[in-house]
């Protein structure tokens, strides 16, 4: 069963005077249950507006034509945008502004508490949601959320998105402006997300690199249109792809480019830095032995220094080093 | 929910009156504001009216742009003629139906009431459309600079005023953005009970309040990061400067205000001798 049915939707901004834009043209999206989608885009491409509409935050504006179905409902219904809401559970772009309440708890509480629950499910819930995104209960619950780091803000934020239980969850660039460690544990965040409650996941982000390492499916917005669809992999392995959408390909995409161009061979479209991390260390065990070949390694590790330059967060140039002291 | 906010939205085209000097343009709208309190007679209100459809006219702007602006305080004009036209008892009576009575004088005051309100908001309207928030904090500063000589801080305020101009839209964005994250956690703002709409709208002034805070502070080290205030003098980006477009503009307005109030004072029969001209018995 698809999760996610989205049939023609079309949105114009201010229609009618000078400010007039068109957001979104057409858009047909079918996303299956169980999918990590990433939704990819330069800015002012239609990315926010589409998930959006996902929870009726914005009508459809064309009903006669554009339809969403979320999980069976309907957002042109009235009665079912309402259910929506907590169907489709959004963490906006930097949610730790979002924060109001004087504890934690309660600010987590929040959305429960318009579900109407009992406060008993009110507090087993927002227990549960605070140990998901790692924060303990009994440390946090009573503390300002103003009091928190930046990072444990975006968690609480979060964890006040979870609470609801949700069965899709839509991140709006959920890394923006994390620390390297803060990304990879958010990210590994979004996986056990999945696993214990909400099944189908959205991310929207500009950043490749981290919807590289967490997405199943890939789309990719220009303009209000969906240029692109398809497999991480598909995509940005698609060098003049991703440039016609506007985007940066990723750094790992970028390494093995120029070790391909320098007559390396690799396995085809490395995307992510584990996998080129693992392709270069296989290449190495490879040509153990041969003497010669710790000059090639040399040359592979100089040249990824160069990269370290442009892009601090390119793990590979952490590492290799290590990894070549111990095999040649 | 901050949809109909059109009022003081600059309408970007390319006009005259968009080129017009910011100062004249401000002292022009303060002239015609100040100006439309000393209309009586109809035939200057049908003056003044007829100098603001030109104006829109010259400005190339959707006259609908202009009267969204006054759709905002519908509301206030309705309620200001409903009293007039109900609570003016002098005059002869038209209306007499138990405690309701509607007189003659009534309807001309309330008419002349709405005429104002309408005139006086689509033609300050008409300042904010056609000019840029900057332009005008740059014209304010400059028609204040006199007030430097008994010490007022003229460039401080005037700094003020355009932070807090520049900050409007960002505020309304930022408004939104926290209206949409709370109502995706269910926040209930335009249903539900009247307790459950309050604690909707505190959770987005918390934080609109706290941002704005945040803000403030990083804009402040920002500036001083640029050396804001270690110089006495400051130079401008841009040079304001009069133009023969403006010496007209000028005598147009204030010749239109000559007649009105030439109208009021010294030839009051000539207006009301046009009202009865045009509106024959009903005067």
């Amino acid at each position: 069963m698809s999760a996610i049915e989205i049939k023609d939707l079309s949105f114009i901004y201010s229609k009618g005077t000078p400010y007039q834009k068109q957001a979104l043209k057409d858009v047909d999206l079918s996303v299956e249950e169980g999918t990590v989608l990433g939704v990819v885009g330069a800015t002012g491409s239609g990315k926010s507006t589409l998930i959006q509409h996902l929870n009726g935050l914005i009508r459809i504006q064309d009903k006669k034509r554009g339809s969403v179905v979320v999980n069976g409902l309907d957002a042109s219904k009235r009665k079912e945008r309402a259910r929506l809401r907590f169907e489709v559970g959004m963490v906006f772009q930097y949610p730790e502004y979002q924060l109001f309440e004087d504890t934690v708890a309660k600010d987590v509480a929040f959305g429960p508490k318009n579900m109407k629950l009992s406060k008993e499910e009110i507090d087993l819930r927002v227990r549960r949601a605070l140990e998901l995104v790692g924060l303990n209960y009994e440390g946090f619950a009573e503390r300002s959320p103003f009091d928190l780091s930046g990072g444990e803000k975006r968690r609480v934020a979060i964890a006040g998105v979870i609470a609801m239980q949700p069965k899709v969850l839509v991140l709006d660039e959920p890394v923006a402006g994390l620390d390297p460690v803060g990304r990879r544990e958010l990210l590994d965040l979004i996986g056990r997300l999945r696993r214990e409650v909400s099944p189908t996941v959205l991310i929207v982000s500009h950043n490749m690199d981290d919807i590289a390492s967490v997405a199943d499916r890939v789309i990719a917005l220009k303009d209000g249109e969906i240029v692109a669809d398809g497999t991480p992999k598909q995509i940005f392995g698609d060098r003049a792809l991703v440039e016609s959408i506007g985007l940066e390909v990723p750094p790992a995409k970028r390494v093995a480019d120029m070790l391909e161009e320098r007559g390396i061979q690799l396995p085809p479209q490395i995307i992510d830095m584990d996998e080129l991390e693992e392709a270069l260390a296989a290449l190495l065990k490879q040509k153990e032995g041969i003497a010669d070949e710790a000059q090639t390694a040399e040359a592979t590790c100089a040249e990824e220094g160069d990269m370290r330059s442009q892009d601090d967060s390119c793990a590979v140039c952490r590492k290799t080093p290590d990894e070549e002291g111990e095999d040649v | 929910m901050f949809k109909d906010v059109a009022f003081g939205q600059y309408y970007p085209t390319r006009s005259p009156v968009h080129r017009l000097d910011a100062r004249v343009k401000l002292l022009l709208t303060l002239a015609y504001v100040v100006g439309m309190f000393f209309i009586k007679s109809y035939f200057g209100f049908i003056l003044m009216a007829a100098l603001l459809v030109f104006t829109v006219i010259v400005a190339r702007l959707p006259i609908l742009s202009v009267l969204r602006s006054v759709r905002g305080v519908m509301l206030i004009v309705l309620i200001t003629a409903i009293l007039n036209l109900f609570l003016v008892k002098d005059g002869e009576v038209l209306v007499h139906w138990r405690f309701i009575t509607i007189t003659s004088n009534g309807v001309h005051l309330t008419i002349k009431m709405v005429l104002r309100l309408v005139l006086l908001i689509s033609g300050a309207s008409l300042l904010s459309l056609t000019t840029t928030p900057v332009e005008i904090a740059d014209g304010l500063e400059s028609l204040m600079s006199p007030l430097k000589l008994i010490k007022v801080p003229v460039r401080d305020i005037a700094m003020i005023m355009s932070i807090a101009l520049r900050f409007i839209p960002t505020l309304f964005e930022e408004t939104n953005k926290l209206i949409a994250a709370q109502k995706a956690r269910g926040a209930a703002f335009d249903s539900g009970s009247l307790f459950a709409r309050i604690r909707a709208m505190v959770s987005v002034l918390i934080p609109l309040i706290v941002n704005s805070f945040r803000r403030a502070d990083e804009l402040a080290f920002a500036m001083d990061a640029r050396c804001y205030n270690a110089t006495d003098k400051r130079t401008k980006y841009k040079r304001m400067t009069l133009r023969f477009a403006d010496l007209i503009a000028a005598l147009l307005v204030l010749g239109t205000i000559v007649v009105v109030l030439l109208d009021r004072y010294y030839f009051a029969s000539v207006g009301i001798y046009m009202d009865k001209l045009i509106f024959g018995g009903l005067v």
